[in-house]
């Protein structure tokens, strides 16, 4: 009688764990998923935002049509890429990012255009969208990590591998091209 | 840990209040009942009545889009799943502070000066700092302390009295039989128990309060991975003589400074709700990295001794601190832009009307104004209203 409920015990308290562990893990999976959305938020927003600058900014820098217009093609590709794979849009982000660093760094030269308040405030959003990529770059990296770290780290490993948790990957930037292409698998 | 202490002496101070009427059930039941009332208030109302206590105003993202997107930009970095609201406190005095019981629930409020005496990168330190608030639910956990306190200090001014002018004269009455002697060893004990039980739990309260501060600026650091913004801040904030009108003793833990600290005073003592700024600052400083176990390691090497942030957060990973950081000074308004951009958005918030004449001046208009049309006082035109 006694050895049934042992055995009656040790089944619960197992069960128990392997709640435990597996609703941890989807927790983590789902984390990783909406920090996955959020960059997406973010690098539309950013295709939102440049024709309303760039049509700001013509008035001003009739010297810069072709700065300008390097921005609109790169913005147009990117956005025509964020349905192609994750290889071309990265690149395309990648030369959006260096073509709005270089009118930015041209509108230096344009004092006018700086005190414009339509400008300014066009130029505040754009900064804070910028910043918005790579924070929730960095909020998708630390949630990969952490759900990495509960996929390979011995006891939830096991349950990780019984129900296929599969370890997501880093979302690095390399200099030559903004966005590295991340494979996240959600399966 | 210390929070479990706090609650054991709350029992304590309700079985010697129990005993002074001869009987310990009665004032534990007292003295839970009490703790439950006032926890079910600030639980409830706590940030609806600290924001109206400070008289904070609502803003929208229209109101200050540079406040609203640096807000964003921590809510989405720290992974807060809804965006806080944000409130602006017209003093000149710089402080913020966040408050809300849950991550969902949750409000950001800072003065109108620290939004004028602030670059880019120090206001994003401090809403880190204040967001790290939110995402530990330190609102929540100090709210509650901040209850066990006052439930601790009332019962043992109440219980002090009693036992003082009525418990004791009472009882040597009723009670002429035996055990007199050991009545009277319980109650001296009882006294001594209920002056000293207020202090130590202010003491642990304050002590509770340091470590979160401590633990929000290794959040606030890891957030923006640039511990150098928030340091600057809390220079800058250290630096300021200004005390916030509309603060009280419940509400300083809150705060990202303490709001009563006297100038030159040095608070690493027992009794302040916050580390003092310098040491703050030393630590954040010291960081050679950004992650929880570059703080804690700033902070031993500062102190000399262990660290401050719980073991269980400490994870093995480095994280390093970003040195360009993206936003560039071009588009940074200077602190005169800043002071006339928060001017018109404190007008506003009054419901003033703000109307730019040609001649350059600026023509608030009170909401009480009913006039048709009013005219410049510097130059005459006459503009519709």
């Amino acid at each position: 009688m006694v050895a049934v409920y042992v055995i009656i015990g040790i089944v619960v308290v197992l069960a128990v764990i392997l709640w435990v562990l597996y609703n941890g893990l989807v927790r983590l999976r789902n984390q990783v998923k909406n920090a996955w959305a959020q960059i997406d938020v973010q690098l539309k927003r950013r295709y939102d935002l440049i024709p309303n600058l760039v049509e700001t900014a013509k008035g001003y820098m009739k010297h810069e049509r072709e700065t300008l217009e390097a921005v609109t093609n790169a913005r147009n590709l990117a956005q025509q890429m964020s349905s192609a794979g994750a290889g071309q849009r990265a690149k395309a982000e990648g030369e959006l990012s260096s073509a709005l660093s270089r009118l930015l760094a041209v509108v230096e030269n344009y004092p006018d255009l700086k005190a414009n308040q339509n400008f300014l405030a066009l130029q505040e959003e754009l900064t804070s969208t910028e910043n918005k990529i790579s924070f929730s770059r960095q909020f998708y990296n630390d949630s990969v990590l952490r759900y990495n770290n509960q996929t390979q780290m011995v006891p939830s490993n096991i349950v990780a591998s019984m129900f296929g948790f599969k370890a997501s990957e880093f979302f690095e930037v390399t200099l030559a091209a903004e966005r590295e292409a991340p494979k996240v698998s959600f399966t | 840990m210390l929070t479990i202490g706090m609650g054991a002496l709350l029992i304590l101070i309700g079985y010697f209040l129990g005993a002074a009427f001869d009987n310990a059930v009665a004032g534990l039941v007292i003295a839970i009942l009490v703790w439950v009332i006032l926890s079910l208030v600030a639980y409830f109302q706590g940030d609806s009545i600290l924001l109206s206590m400070s008289r904070a105003k609502k803003i929208k993202r229209d109101d200050h889009p540079r406040l609203y997107n640096i807000v964003e930009e921590m809510k989405i970095a720290s992974g807060l799943e809804k965006m806080p609201d944000i409130y602006i406190i017209d003093d000149p005095a710089l402080n913020a502070f966040a408050t809300g019981r849950d991550p969902n629930r949750a409000s950001v409020a800072i003065t109108s000066g620290l939004l004028q005496k602030l670059n880019r990168d120090e206001l994003q330190g401090v809403i880190a700092h204040e967001i790290s608030h939110i995402k530990n639910r330190d609102v929540l956990l100090m709210s509650m302390c901040g209850v066990l306190l006052g439930t601790i200090v009332l019962l043992a001014w109440y219980g002090s009295r009693f036992l003082i002018f009525g418990g004791a004269g009472s009882r040597r009455s009723s009670s002429s039989g035996g055990g007199g002697q050991g009545q009277i060893i319980i109650l001296i004990v009882a006294l001594v128990f209920m002056i000293l039980a207020p202090i130590f739990a202010q003491l642990i309260y304050f002590a509770i309060s340091r470590k979160r501060e401590y633990l929000a600026d290794a959040s606030g650091a890891l957030y923006t991975r640039y511990p150098e913004g928030l340091a600057s801040a809390l220079e800058k904030l250290g630096a300021s003589t200004g005390q916030l009108k509309a603060a009280n003793k419940a509400t300083a833990p809150m705060y990202i400074i303490n709001p009563f600290r006297k100038k030159g005073m040095k608070a690493s003592d027992l009794t302040s709700t916050h580390p003092p700024i310098s040491e703050r600052i030393r630590i954040l400083r010291a960081m050679a990295g950004a992650s929880f176990t570059d703080y804690d390691q700033a902070y031993s090497t500062v102190h000399r001794g262990k660290g401050v942030i719980p073991t269980t957060s400490l994870v093995a990973e480095t994280v390093p601190i970003t040195t360009t950081k993206l936003e560039g000074e071009a588009g940074e308004p200077n602190e005169i832009q800043r002071a006339r951009e928060t001017s018109d958005v404190m007008w506003r918030l009054n419901n003033y009307n703000t109307i730019k004449c040609d001649c350059g001046a600026k023509l608030r208009v009170p909401p009480k104004f009913k006039e048709p049309a009013i005219k410049c006082p510097h130059c005459g035109r006459t503009h519709q209203v």
